[in-house]
């Protein structure tokens, strides 16, 4: 029996899982259909859902997957707690509550025509993967792709095998780093700010969308205005601790913004001086 | 074409070194190249030598007993490979392993050290250069080992 | 919108309103003493009422003390404000079953079984009521909850001829007069005249009210002599926030010392949010029964001065006292400001009040922007 599907952002939807993929050792990708058919699923490259695991639950997931699929909501989730583990830990068939879409996402106007840098550490991948995804499949809309990848050593790299068929495409340059690169790799080692020096940006066209750990965020930031580009044009997105994720319970402020509704993403000027404070 | 002084005169490193000087690190330099899997210097060896990259990445490894060496770090275009030199025992600390076919410019580590210990200015001008890629260097390890990456616990 | 007339009523009148208004189906709800404290809660009567019992109120002080007469409403505000009745402590969003690996949500409507009457609505507290209005209501989405228990509530206002030493709504532009969000507002008299109300209207249903009771017309004496009682409960007031630029002054001084001063003293025991009307937080708790078969999640008051408001996987944004009462008063005064376009305080003093150790919002704003790094405590 079906529960009426309602557009109630606070009550969760019935999902099922039709796919799960185990990415690395603790990371795992999700692929969620809704339980009642006709529905379809839409979702702007940035936004997050609820997802709710009966009795369990309810954590904020960035949406991981293709926007223009309608029939599924894709998420990459990492086992850090007892909610995630219990989310990882899902077989195809169970059921999943979904809230949602919510929140600010990765600014496509803003990117038109212009060249896009995607830099990405750790699990920051997985919110910028619908971004890339959306360029790729509308090639002509952009300038060049640069995606700058940096983790923690290689058996935590997410998406290997589409890392390597995204740099096939045209005016595409993928470059992997790893802090750590233990036995037998042979790419490239150090922190993902290193591989700015096997670009060859120009600043002016360039919009920069970044993703991952709060430092590594600081540090590319820094890295960016280094190579010239203006904080008008770089994107950060943002996370704090969420329960409502409709600006109610007070959780997720940070600063004067609500990352449930005024981000997760956001313009670098506007959090410039607040990615320096301490305890904010 | 390009001659060896105008490469190491519109470098970075060498911005800003007054024309003496300049001549001076042209007279040790010479253009070199490395296949890629061969190995630029080893740990241990002496070091009298360093390298302005000009094309090719080049791997930072650790010795690793009953292992292919771990790398640590790898330099690109345009970096300097090399301190040990500077200062005794002046003995490499690492392995260079060329991951690609490299072009660089070699510099005469031996001479150049024997000239900054002669004239202290040449070797001010050459510290002080060092010392900013040792910091940057030292910066970008310490947020390798903060493991950003990892789950604290 | 009806006129506004002013009319008299007896203090005996009073019960008759009490009377009239549950006869029209409310739930009455006022004032009375609770555990040495002027707490809201259902009157039946006027005797339930704090007759001849006033307030005094210091930095971490508050007791009762009688009054020399017997007025109904000679106290300014008590511990609790209005928002338990419609901001709920603790209500169950909505229950689920599961069944075949999937589930279902059971509907819950909640709604209060009776509307409900304020009887004695400060104006700080309208303001209040305003405030969380526009946080609630009014911003990119809507709190169901809230809206079913804040509609059809009948407003009763009160004109506060008396003040706190720990009142400040004058500066906060709040009070003590009240100019509007009620159905009727009454000003308390006593005097050669006798006990009586001026009683005014603000809505249709105000003045339909009325008319279920023996009033006559005020008259000019009668305004007059409110007016200057309210007047009278605004210039007593001794505490005062100057609000010129007070958004850039507490942005601006992130790393001010008095930070660390407060700090020292900050229990963060977070009594300071749970008497704030306009203290809006909550946290959300999933539950199931032993079957695991039946799920329900809870939302209750949270507080921004706890350990674990700001945890995210691997440890706690704001973990230290400074960084928690920081933000509390930041958000409060300014970026509340950003947020919904006013500020988030009324001015009421509870804060001041019901903090253990009578941390002061007006000393810490005025030490900041004086520069100064001591306080006297």
């Amino acid at each position: 029996m079906a529960t009426a599907i309602t557009n109630d952002p606070m009550l969760p939807q019935p999902y099922s899982v039709r796919e799960v993929a185990k990415e690395t050792p603790d990371t795992f990708t999700l692929s969620l259909k809704p339980e009642n058919a006709v529905n379809k699923t839409s979702f702007q490259p940035g936004q997050f859902s609820m997802l709710w695991v009966f009795g369990i639950g309810e954590l904020p997931i960035s949406i991981s997957g293709d926007p223009a699929l309608h029939d599924r909501l894709v998420y990459t989730v990492r086992s850090v707690g007892q909610a995630t583990h219990s989310l990882v830990n899902l077989r195809v068939g169970d059921g999943v509550g979904v809230r949602g879409p919510f929140g600010a996402g990765w600014p496509a106007e803003a990117a038109r025509g212009r060249d896009i840098i995607v830099v990405a550490g750790g699990i920051g991948l997985a919110p910028l993967r619908p971004l890339i995804y959306q360029v790729l499949q509308n090639r002509k809309n952009y300038g060049r792709l640069v995606i700058l990848y940096g983790g923690r050593s290689p058996r935590d790299l997410l998406y290997r095998k589409e890392l390597a068929t995204w740099a096939r495409n045209r005016e595409t340059q993928v470059l992997v780093t790893v802090d750590y690169g233990g036995l037998g790799w042979r790419g490239h080692v150090g922190v993902v700010t290193t591989l700015f020096k096997y670009t060859r940006l120009q600043p002016a066209r360039s919009v920069a969308m970044v993703c991952g750990p709060e430092i590594m965020m600081r540090f590319v930031v820094g890295e960016l205005e280094t190579q010239g580009i203006s904080q008008d044009d770089i994107y950060v997105s943002m996370e704090r601790n969420m329960k409502c994720a409709v600006g109610f319970c007070g959780h997720c402020q940070y600063g004067p913004y609500f990352i449930c509704k005024d981000g997760p993403v956001f313009q670098c000027e506007r959090v410039r001086k607040l990615l320096e404070k301490y305890e904010i | 074409m390009e001659t060896l002084k105008g490469i190491i005169t519109e470098h970075p490193f060498f911005a800003g070194l007054d024309d003496s000087f300049a001549d001076l690190m042209v007279s040790c330099a010479s253009n070199v190249r490395f296949k890629a899997g061969t190995y630029i210097l080893k740990e241990g060896d002496a070091a009298n030598t360093f390298y302005l990259i000009r094309e090719g990445k080049v791997a930072v490894e650790v010795f690793a007993p009953q292992h292919k060496p771990i790398i640590v770090s790898t330099l690109g275009v345009g970096e300097i490979l090399g301190w040990s030199w500077l200062m005794p025992p002046f003995q490499w600390k690492f392995h260079a392993h060329a991951v690609d076919d490299i072009r660089a410019i070699a510099l005469d580590g031996k001479c150049l050290r024997t000239k900054c210990e002669e004239n202290h200015d040449l070797g001010y001008e050459i510290l002080k250069r060092f010392a900013r890629i040792m910091e940057q260097r030292l910066e970008a390890t310490r947020l390798q080992l903060l493991d950003v990456y990892g789950v604290r616990r | 919108m009806a006129q506004r007339s002013e009319h008299i009523l007896g203090a005996d009148q009073l019960g008759k309103l009490i009377e009239a208004l549950v006869r029209k189906g409310y739930e009455v709800l006022g004032p009375t003493v609770r555990d040495e404290a002027i707490i809201y809660d259902n009157v039946q009567s006027v005797a339930d009422l704090p007759s001849g019992l006033t307030d005094e109120q210091e930095p971490g002080r508050y007791h009762l003390r009688r009054r020399d007469d017997k007025a109904l409403f000679g106290y300014s505000v008590g511990p609790q404000s209005w928002k338990k009745y419609m901001h709920l402590a603790e209500v169950r969003l909505w229950s689920a079953e599961r069944q075949d690996g999937t589930f279902r949500i059971l509907n819950n409507e909640g709604k209060p079984e009776r509307p409900r009457a304020f009887l004695g609505a400060r104006a700080c507290e309208l303001a209040a009521i305003a405030v969380q209005d526009r946080v609630l209501l009014e911003d990119r989405y809507r709190d169901p909850i809230y809206d079913r228990h804040r509609g059809g509530t009948f407003i009763i206002a009160l004109q506060c001829t008396q003040t706190a030493a720990t009142c400040f709504c004058a500066s906060m532009g709040t009070g003590p007069r009240v100019s509007g969000g009620f159905d009727l507002v009454l000003t308390e008299l006593l005097g050669s005249k006798g006990h009586r109300f001026l009683v005014g209207t603000g809505s249709d249903r105000g003045t339909e009210m009325l008319t279920e009771l023996e009033t006559v017309p005020a008259a000019e004496e009668d305004r007059q002599e409110a007016s200057a009682r309210v007047e009278a409960a605004a210039s007593q007031q001794v505490r005062s926030i100057d609000r010129t630029g007070i958004k850039e002054l507490l942005y601006e001084n992130f790393e001010h010392p008095r930070w660390d001063h407060v700090a020292r003293r900050c229990l963060t025991c977070a009594n300071c949010t749970m008497v704030c009307p306009t203290c809006f937080c909550t946290s959300v708790e999933d539950v199931t029964d032993i079957t695991g078969n039946h799920a329900e999640r809870w939302r209750r008051w949270d507080s921004c001065f706890t350990q674990t408001f700001s945890y995210i996987h691997g440890g706690s944004i704001r973990t230290s006292a400074k960084a928690r009462y920081r933000q509390w008063m930041t958000h409060k005064l300014a970026s509340w400001i950003d947020q919904f376009g006013s500020s988030g305080c009324v001015g009421c003093g509870r804060c001041i009040t019901w903090c253990p150790v009578g941390i002061d919002i007006t000393e810490e704003v005025r030490v900041i922007r004086e520069g100064g790094k001591n306080g006297n405590s």
